[in-house]
């Protein structure tokens, strides 16, 4: 194991600042939703790496429960996301303004 | 070696997940996304977690991947995906952050690698496979238990949302 730790950290920042990025300035409610994959990709990443560093399981079983927390997010968001398009006929983001005062 | 392969996947990883920010089409996001999956499983390779490695491939790039690729496709986006109005103000607040962590990383690296030589006597006789069901099925048996919920409640929510007469559209 030549790798220092750090390194994992910087990718996994670096991974998880794109996906911040892409949540803050895109419109497209998909390329959101994809950001969101990149940012829990990202803490994924963290977690194994420190589970590797200090030998212990229990990161790559906080992994395994973050993977079941994705799929239930990507399938109820791509099921709003559905439902927004077909209440609007569109996705971009700033149309959505129904739960603005 | 091991930093090469490191480097290899990390600098894929990295571009690719600016190429999901970055395309317009949101096809092509979803496939660098596809391609950024791959490299992760890679990563976990060479971390020794091969089973999160396959569960990567299969659950990520086989299910979710494969869902959001549906809905593109279901949805036949037109192009008007330009950027946010506020991008500024969000180039400026990732600016400060990529400093910040950069700054941050090479202040505290040097102390890291220190942690892991002094525990690297801690014995792994079981397979990464085994070792991860005997933890997940004795010690967190319980949220085990409470994932399979959050999936159940995720199908119905799912179902129930995309269904045909969304209540209070009745136009």
């Amino acid at each position: 194991m030549t790798v220092p730790l750090s390194y994992y950290v910087a990718l996994s920042a670096v991974v998880f600042l794109t996906g911040l990025l892409g949540v803050l300035v895109r419109r497209n409610v998909i390329i959101i939703l994809l950001s969101v994959e990149l940012m829990l990709n990202a803490t994924n990443i963290n977690f194994v790496a420190f589970s590797q560093a200090f030998h212990n399981i229990a990161g790559q079983v906080f992994v395994f429960f973050a993977l079941t927390v994705a799929a239930a997010e990507v399938a109820v968001g791509l099921a709003i996301i559905i439902a927004l398009h077909r209440a609007k006929s569109t996705i971009n983001v700033d149309e959505f303004q129904m739960l603005k005062w | 070696m091991e930093q090469v392969f490191f480097f290899y996947f990390a600098l894929v990883i990295a571009a690719s997940s600016v190429l999901v920010v970055a395309m317009r089409n949101p096809i092509y996001s979803a496939l660098s996304l596809l391609i950024m999956f791959f490299h992760v499983a890679g990563l976990y390779v060479s971390l020794h977690a091969e089973f999160l490695a396959a569960v990567q491939v299969i659950v990520y790039a086989g299910a979710i991947l494969v869902l959001y690729l549906f809905v593109v496709m279901l949805l036949n986006l037109k192009q008007d995906d330009r950027y946010h109005r506020q991008w500024p103000v969000a180039a400026v607040i990732g600016t400060v952050l990529v400093i910040e962590s950069i700054v941050l990383t090479l202040l505290n690296g040097g102390s890291a690698p220190a942690v892991r030589i002094e525990q690297e006597s801690a014995a792994a006789g079981l397979g990464n496979t085994e070792a991860l069901g005997d933890v997940l099925y004795s010690t967190y048996l319980f949220p085990f238990e409470v994932a399979s919920l959050i999936l159940l409640v995720a199908m119905i929510g799912a179902i129930i949302l995309a269904k045909k007469d969304l209540g209070g559209r009745h136009a």
